[in-house]
């Protein structure tokens, strides 16, 4: 799986409140929720992502509280990929449950500036910024994730699971 | 092996893990909200699962948005009631027969050591308190749980916090974890486990020990625990009949991180605007005016918290400019306050009582902040916009101190206010 699009930066310990704010957590449609993506921040940001973007995040993305609406928020309003340099956990793994690739990279940060190309190979773990010409090495998604990622996300990995076609 | 790594292992049948190792464990209890649990539902349906893995181990609570405050709430909670019906969950708590979920869930005797728990909140983790290993999770993974009964987990590291010395007057557990966080920093322990010893927690109340592991996540850490002990055991009896079997961690396991204090010198502490980690004392506060003042949610709004808050009320008035809400954290705690008088305290000093609800914590209702508003809340985020406006900031800090800055109008240590 190998993603490509403009990077949007943000800094450390970005967390649920800002990426969709509690007054927001009666709304069910996702598209309703990409609508305020990031509001506690930058109202623009749903604008920017419409054609699709790589998140670019610092330490501890997603922290705070468990509302799995925050990624939903986030991959309806264009967001294709997230790369930080940690994940908050439970955010890290509402992303991965809902078919949204979150990667750890180490150093991409200070090597990333707003709206370059970039370019994720999830499989191999590979970052490259096309703008700058800078390759990045981090470490490939476990099998078990990656499968997932493939299946779409927990709902039909769990479908499946339970025999449900 | 840590108690961490004992309960995983029990729960995934297995004889031993380790730290990295990823576990498919089988999950003891599980918890959902009026916010999480509707899209736990959608996400169940979608699953095409027809019937829970097992209704005697879900517990459906509704506290975020009750009584409900805008149609579309209630027509969430009317579906989650219609679930909770169809699938036979007996363990449900409506709008008056609970309150705020984390302490509803303990109240109840739902919380039993050495158990593996899950919860559609990150806030879960409270649980640690009476030695279950408890984590939040969101509502997709909470349908998969529905529908199986198991989840992956990665096995933490632990990171042990050991305490000793007794806590001056008006300084309480809150400022503990407020000072921890403070020094780890608010991703300090992401993916980690916290383990509390020492003396201080021994001698800590489960109310005490309540409010320290509620706030682990903040540091990012997966769940924090305290050893279960007498008191744990007690506490947890006195609510359930279930027999339980309380772990503990192994005699002189090795910690990859250790850190000590000692509460004996440990002021009244308060986390900044807008991070959870920018943590000051009270003390040098004062130079900023409060507006609102905020007493409860699952941190805070438990018997202990509304009596320390009434020790500093009682026969004062709050600053003109200030206005203050109390919301016990359930009704049990409601209850209670009423016996005790706490009530006419609050309300004699200016303040608002409300029903038991997450409401204001999260700016969901009862008391959201304008631009430009300040409020100190003895709950446990203070991120932009978390309790209304982007542009309205929240101060965090123990029921003393919040109470005593509504009395001055500006953030004080508790202890100055007396002094006046």
């Amino acid at each position: 799986m190998i993603i490509t699009a403009r990077a949007v930066k943000f800094g450390n310990n970005i967390n649920t409140d800002v990426i969709l704010p509690g007054k927001y957590l009666e709304l069910i449609d996702p598209n309703e929720l990409g609508k305020h993506a990031l509001e506690g921040l930058d109202p623009t940001f749903p604008q920017r992502a419409r054609e699709g973007v790589i998140i670019v995040g610092g330490k501890n993305f997603g922290c705070g509280s468990s509302r799995e609406q925050a990624p939903i928020a986030l991959k309806a309003a264009g967001v294709k990929c997230l790369l930080a340099e940690s994940f908050a956990r439970i955010f890290y793994r509402n992303s991965i449950n809902i078919g949204l690739p979150a990667l750890e990279c180490s150093g991409i940060s200070n090597k990333t500036n707003e709206s370059d190309s970039i370019s994720v190979n999830l499989k191999d773990g590979i970052v490259e910024n096309h703008t700058k010409g800078i390759t990045l090495k981090t470490s490939p998604m476990p099998e078990f994730i990656m499968t997932l990622l493939n299946e779409g996300g927990l709902i039909p990995h769990t479908r499946a699971l339970i025999g449900k076609k | 092996m840590n108690i961490f790594e004992k309960i995983l292992a029990r729960a995934s049948e297995r004889k031993e893990v380790s730290p990295g190792e990823i576990v498919e464990a089988n999950i003891d209890m599980a918890m959902i909200h009026d916010l999480t649990g509707p899209l736990t539902v959608d996400s169940f349906r979608k699953i095409g699962a027809e019937k829970v893995w097992d209704p005697k181990k879900i517990v459906v609570i509704f506290d975020h948005l009750v009584p409900p405050s805008t149609i579309s709430a209630a027509t969430l909670q009317k579906g989650l009631r219609e679930f909770v019906r169809e699938q036979a969950i007996q363990s449900f708590y409506d709008i008056g027969q609970g309150g705020v979920c984390h302490q509803v869930f303990h109240e109840k005797g739902y919380a039993r050591p050495g158990e593996l728990i899950v919860g559609a909140d990150s806030h879960t983790c409270t649980y640690g308190a009476l030695g279950a290993l408890a984590t939040g999770i969101g509502s997709t993974e909470m349908a998969a749980v529905f529908a199986t009964g198991r989840m992956w987990f990665k096995v933490p590291k632990v990171m042990k916090i050991h305490a000793s010395g007794r806590f001056k007057k008006n300084v309480t557990s809150k400022d503990l974890i407020l000072r921890i966080i403070g020094d780890i920093g608010e991703g300090g322990a992401i993916y980690k486990g916290m383990e509390f010893t020492g003396p201080t927690f021994t001698n800590m109340s489960i109310d005490g020990r309540l409010t320290v592991c509620n706030m682990v996540v903040e540091a990012g850490a997966k769940a924090g625990i305290v050893p279960p002990d007498n008191k744990t055991l007690t506490y947890v009896r006195a609510r359930t009949k279930k027999p339980f079997k309380p772990l503990k961690s192994d005699e002189g396991e090795a910690y990859e991180e250790q850190l000590e204090y000692d509460v004996s010198r440990l002021v009244a502490q308060v986390a900044c605007p807008s991070s959870v980690d920018n943590v000051k004392p009270a003390s040098e506060l004062s130079n900023v005016k409060v507006d609102q003042v905020f007493i409860g949610s699952c941190t805070n709004g438990r018997i202990e918290d509304l009596r320390l808050a009434a020790s500093i009320l009682k026969g004062k008035d709050l600053h003109r400019d200030v206005r203050m809400i109390v919301s016990p954290s359930s009704q049990q705690v409601y209850s209670q306050c009423l016996k005790e008088g706490l009530f006419q305290i609050f309300m004699e000093a200016g303040a608002i009582v409300t029903n038991a609800t997450c409401g204001p914590c999260l700016g969901g209702h009862m008391g959201l902040l304008a631009a430009g508003e300040v409020a100190i809340s003895t709950s446990n985020r203070n991120f932009i916009g978390r309790m209304g406006s982007p542009q309205s900031y929240v101060y965090l800090s123990n029921p003393a101190t919040a109470a005593a800055s509504g009395i001055a109008g500006h953030i004080t240590d508790p202890n100055d206010l007396r002094r006046r």
